[in-house]
C-alpha cells in the first residue's frame, strides 16, 4: 500500500558530489514501490564546484518536478552551508540529514567571503529535527570517499515512506549489476550512514 | 526518462533517418542519446545551422529528420529556418529548441515561441517525458501533413526532469526519395515571392486545426470557477500543483493558437489568467482578439513560474490573504516562503574550473599581464571573467570573441593606445562560429592576439566530441582539424602562431608578451586536453609542507579548488602597512599533480606526495 501524499526530498550538495546519483537512487527505488516519480536537477553551468540540487517527488500523482518552497519533507545535504542554503524549502516539520564535512569554495579561500561559523546550529535554531554527522569522515574510514553517497542514503532510510531495507536493496542491486566488487563495502556505508544518523 | 531522453526515443520511433545538433545545455543528452540508434544517422554538427541544414537536406531527400538546439542556437539556424519555411517538407522535419527558462547555464533568456509566430510555422510545447515522445512523433506526422518545419519547444523542467513514460516500438520510414523541382526547392526572389502566399495559406489552415481537431489542445475541467488558466508546457504543471481545483486550458500545440476554443474557454470561467514562461505572448493575441485576460500584470516576464510565484501572485488577485513572500535573491521576484531563509548573506557559490584544468594556468597568465582588454567567448572559459582571475572583459556569443576583439582595436580612443586586445577561445566555439571572425581580422588587418585554448572537448556541456578531437559521436576516428593549419588558411602568418603547453606559464607569458608589441593578428594555441576526457593523465598529487608555506597567496591566484585555506595572519611591515597572510594546504585526494601552483611557491612548500597512489 503506497502512502498517497507526496513525499519531497531535496538532495543539496556541490556538483561533483554525486547528488544527482543519490537522487537518482532514490527516484528509482519508489519507482520500484509503485509511485508517481518526479526527478527533476538544477545545477550551475559548469561541471564542478557549483551549487546542485535535485528535488525527487513521489505519490500517487506528482505535477510539478520541482518542490514548492516549505514543502520538503527532507533535505539530504551533502555539505553543511549548502544544507542551510536550501532551508527556504524545508516544511516547518521537516528532518534535515546534513554531512557535517565542510568543503570551502576559492571565493572563500581568496577571501572574498566569509563561511558562516555553524551553519548546522543555524538550522537547529530554526527548531526543525536535524541529524548531523560526519559522512566523508565515514566514507574515509571505510576506505573510499565515493562511499559518501551511500552513507547519505543510509542516513536518509529513517525518513522515507518504504522501508530501510527497500532502499539498501536498491542500492546493492545497482553495484551487483555494475561493479559486485563494491556491493559489501556500500552495505557497510549503508548501515553507517543509518547509525549516525541515528545517533546525532 | 528524462525529456532528453524521451525526445530521442519518440524521435527514433517515429522512423526518423537522421538527427544532428550541436551540443548546448539544456538539449545536449538528446542527441547523445539518439546516436545510441544504429539504424539512424547521428551527428554533432560543427553550430546549430548546419545542424538545421543537414536536417533540411535529408528532409528534401525524402527522409524523417530532426535536429536539436539551445535556444540562442536557433539564432544562428534561424537563417535556415527562415527560407525552410517557404520550401516546405518532404520527409517530416522536427527542430527540436530548448530554452534555458532561469538561465542556469546561458548567456541570455529567450523565448523560442516567438519563432514559431516570424516563420509561421507550428509549435508544440510538451509539459514533461511522455508528452515529450508523444509529441516528438506527432510533430513527425503534423509535418508531413501541413508540409511544414514543426517547432518543439521545450524548456529546461522538461530536458532534465525524469518520470515514468510509456514507449512503442519504431515504425520504419523508408526514404521518398530526391525528387528535383526547383520552383520549390531553389529560393531565388521569384520562386519564393511564389511559396510566400502557401505559407500564410498554410498557417491558416493549421489555425483552423489548432482550433477544432487539434487533441493537444485540452480543457481540464475544474470546480474552482473564479480563474481559469490558459498555460502551455511544464507552466501547466505548476498550474496543477498550484490550483488543483481550477479549470485549465492546456495548450499542447500554442501556435497557431487556439484563440476561438479559448474564447469559449472564458465563457465558462469568472477570470482568465494566462500562465505562460517569459514573453506575453498568447496574451497579447488573446487581448488583440478582445479576450480578457490577466498575465504579465501579476507575473514575472523572466524564469519559471513555479508554484511559489504562482500561489501568491493568484491569492493577491482574489483579494485572499497572501503567503509570507521575500524577494528572491537571484531575480529580485517575490516568491512565497515557509521557513526563513538562511541563505542571506551566506556566500555564494558560483561554479569553478575544475581542479587542475588547463585554463587556470591561461588566466593566471592573463591576470598578470598588464594593460590588456580581452574579449571572451562561450565555454567554461568564460568563467575567467570570474575570481581570482578578473581576466575576461567581454562576452556576447558564440565566437563574439573574434569581431568584437576587432571592432575594440578599430574603434579605440586614443587613451587606449597603450593597451593590447586580446581574444580568447574555445577550440569547439572556435569551429562553431569563430572561424569567419578570425578571417575578418587577417582580412581587415586586425591587431589582436587571439589565444585558442584548445582542450579537445566541448568542455562545457560534458566534453562531446568535435572535428578537432578528430572523433566523431560516435566515437569513431575521423578527420582531425589541424589548427595551426587552419589558423594559416585564415590568413594568420605562419611565423605569428604558436603552440603552448598551458601549464607551462612562463612560456605563456613570453608568448603572449610577445605577440601583443607586434601589430598584426597572432594566435597562441594551447594544447593540453580537458581534465574530464579520456586523455588526460593524473599525475602524482602535490601536498603543502606547513612549515615552509609563508601564507604569501601566490598559489590562491591560480584560483584552483584543492587549495584550500588553513588559517590567516594579518602582520604588519616595518613601515607600518598590514598584511595579509593565508596559509594552505592541498586537497591531496582531488589533486591532479598538473604542476601550476608549485611554480608560483617562492619557498617551495608543494612537493609530491610521497608514496600516494590514486585508486
Amino acid at each position: 500500500m503506497i502512502d498517497l501524499a507526496t513525499t519531497n526530498i531535496l538532495v543539496a550538495g556541490i556538483g561533483g558530489q554525486g547528488v544527482m546519483t543519490a537522487a537518482e537512487i532514490l527516484a528509482q527505488t519508489a519507482l520500484t514501490q509503485g509511485y508517481d516519480v518526479k526527478k527533476t536537477e538544477v545545477a550551475g553551468m559548469a561541471q564542478r564546484g557549483g551549487v546542485v540540487t535535485s528535488h525527487v517527488r513521489f505519490g500517487e500523482k506528482v505535477n510539478s518536478p520541482a518542490i514548492p518552497d516549505g514543502e520538503a519533507d527532507l533535505i539530504l545535504g551533502f555539505e553543511p552551508a549548502e544544507a542551510a542554503r536550501w532551508l527556504i524549502q524545508l516544511k516547518q516539520r521537516g528532518v534535515v540529514l546534513v554531512n557535517q564535512n565542510i568543503q570551502v569554495p576559492p571565493i572563500v579561500n581568496i577571501g572574498l567571503f566569509k563561511y558562516p561559523d555553524d551553519p548546522v546550529a543555524s538550522i537547529v535554531e530554526r527548531g526543525v529535527e536535524v541529524h548531523a554527522f560526519n559522512a566523508t569522515k565515514i566514507a574515509q574510514k571505510l576506505g573510499n570517499i565515493k562511499l559518501v553517497n551511500t552513507v547519505m542514503l543510509g542516513a536518509s532510510s529513517a525518513h522515507l515512506p518504504f522501508s530501510a531495507d527497500i532502499l539498501k536493496e536498491s542500492i546493492l542491486a545497482r553495484f551487483r549489476a555494475r561493479k559486485p566488487k563494491l556491493v559489501e563495502i556500500n552495505e557497510q556505508a549503508f548501515l553507517a550512514g543509518q547509525e549516525a544518523a541515528a545517533a546525532s | 526518462m528524462s525529456g532528453n531522453e524521451a525526445l530521442a526515443r519518440g524521435a527514433y520511433d517515429a522512423g526518423c533517418r537522421v538527427a544532428a545538433a550541436y551540443p548546448g545545455t539544456p538539449s545536449t543528452e538528446i542527441l547523445e542519446y539518439t546516436s545510441q540508434y544504429k539504424d539512424m544517422y547521428t551527428e554533432w554538427s560543427v553550430n546549430e545551422k548546419v545542424s538545421l541544414e543537414v536536417a533540411i537536406g535529408a528532409s528534401l531527400a525524402g527522409s524523417r529528420s530532426f535536429c536539436a538546439m539551445k535556444h540562442v542556437g536557433l539564432n544562428v539556424a534561424s537563417d535556415a529556418l527562415m527560407t525552410q519555411t517557404l520550401i516546405g517538407v518532404k520527409g517530416g522535419l522536427v527542430i527540436a529548441v530548448a530554452d534555458d527558462v532561469g538561465l542556469s547555464s546561458s548567456q541570455n533568456e529567450q523565448d523560442s515561441r516567438y519563432w514559431g509566430r516570424f516563420a509561421h510555422i507550428p509549435v508544440l510545447e510538451p509539459a514533461d517525458s511522455q508528452e515529450a515522445y508523444d509529441m516528438v512523433k506527432y510533430a513527425f506526422d503534423l509535418s508531413e501533413q501541413f508540409d511544414t518545419p514543426v517547432l518543439l519547444r521545450i524548456t529546461t523542467r522538461v530536458c532534465h526532469v525524469k518520470s515514468i513514460i510509456t514507449t512503442s516500438g519504431r515504425v520504419e520510414k523508408d526514404s521518398l526519395g530526391f525528387v528535383k523541382e526547383q520552383t520549390r526547392l531553389v529560393m531565388t526572389p521569384a520562386n519564393a515571392k511564389h511559396r510566400i502566399p502557401f505559407m500564410h495559406q498554410r498557417e491558416a489552415t493549421m489555425r483552423d486545426f489548432s482550433n477544432t481537431e487539434c487533441p493537444l489542445n485540452t480543457i481540464i475541467p475544474g470546480t474552482d470557477t473564479r480563474i481559469g488558466y490558459v498555460t502551455s508546457g511544464p507552466a501547466f504543471l505548476h498550474v496543477s500543483e498550484s490550483f488543483p481545483d481550477a479549470p485549465v486550458f492546456k495548450m499542447g500545440l500554442s501556435y497557431p493558437l487556439p484563440t476561438d476554443k479559448i474564447r469559449e474557454f472564458a465563457a465558462t470561467v469568472d477570470q482568465l489568467v494566462v500562465v505562460e514562461e517569459i514573453e506575453p505572448l498568447v496574451e497579447i493575441e488573446l487581448k488583440a482578439a478582445g479576450i480578457n485576460v490577466i498575465g504579465k500584470d501579476i507575473l514575472p516576464l523572466q524564469g519559471e513560474l513555479a508554484p511559489n510565484i504562482l500561489r501568491p501572485a493568484i491569492a493577491e488577485l482574489l483579494g485572499e490573504p497572501i503567503p509570507q513572500i521575500e524577494p528572491d535573491k537571484r531575480s529580485g521576484i517575490s516568491v512565497e516562503v515557509a521557513l526563513p531563509s538562511l541563505a542571506d548573506g551566506l556566500f555564494p557559490r558560483p561554479p569553478t574550473m575544475c581542479v587542475a584544468c588547463p585554463h587556470l594556468g591561461i588566466y593566471y597568465t592573463l591576470s598578470k599581464v598588464k594593460n590588456t582588454i580581452i574579449s571572451g567567448d562561450i565555454g567554461c572559459y568564460t568563467l575567467g571573467a570570474g575570481h581570482p582571475w578578473n581576466a575576461m572583459d567581454t562576452c556576447v556569443c558564440m565566437g563574439a570573441s573574434m569581431g568584437v576583439a576587432l571592432g575594440l582595436d578599430k574603434g579605440r580612443a586614443e587613451s587606449d593606445d597603450n593597451k593590447s586586445i586580446l581574444a580568447v577561445i574555445g577550440d569547439s566555439t572556435f569551429m562553431h562560429m569563430g572561424m569567419q571572425g578570425l578571417l575578418d581580422i587577417t582580412y581587415n588587418k586586425g591587431n589582436v592576439t587571439i589565444l585558442l585554448l584548445d582542450n579537445r572537448a566541448v568542455g562545457m556541456t560534458g566534453g562531446q566530441e568535435n572535428p578537432g578531437t578528430g572523433h566523431n559521436i560516435h566515437g569513431e576516428e575521423t578527420q582531425r582539424i589541424d589548427f595551426r593549419k587552419l589558423c594559416e588558411a585564415l590568413g594568420v602568418n605562419p611565423e605569428r602562431i604558436h603552440e603552448v603547453n598551458p601549464y607551462e606559464m612562463p612560456t605563456l607569458f613570453k608568448a603572449i608578451r610577445k605577440e601583443v608589441k607586434i601589430k598584426e593578428p597572432s594566435v597562441i594555441i594551447t594544447n593540453q586536453p580537458c581534465v574530464l576526457v579520456d586523455y588526460y593523465k593524473n599525475k602524482p598529487s602535490f601536498e603543502v609542507i606547513d612549515d615552509k608555506c609563508t601564507g604569501c597567496t601566490n598559489c590562491l591566484d591560480i584560483g584552483c579548488p584543492a587549495i584550500m585555506v588553513t588559517r590567516r595572519e594579518t602582520v604588519t611591515k616595518p613601515n607600518g602597512s598590514t598584511k595579509e597572510l593565508a596559509f594552505v594546504r592541498i586537497e591531496s585526494a582531488v589533486c591532479t599533480g598538473c604542476d601550476l601552483c608549485p611554480k608560483t611557491c617562492g619557498p617551495d612548500a608543494i612537493i609530491p606526495v610521497e608514496g600516494f597512489t590514486r585508486d
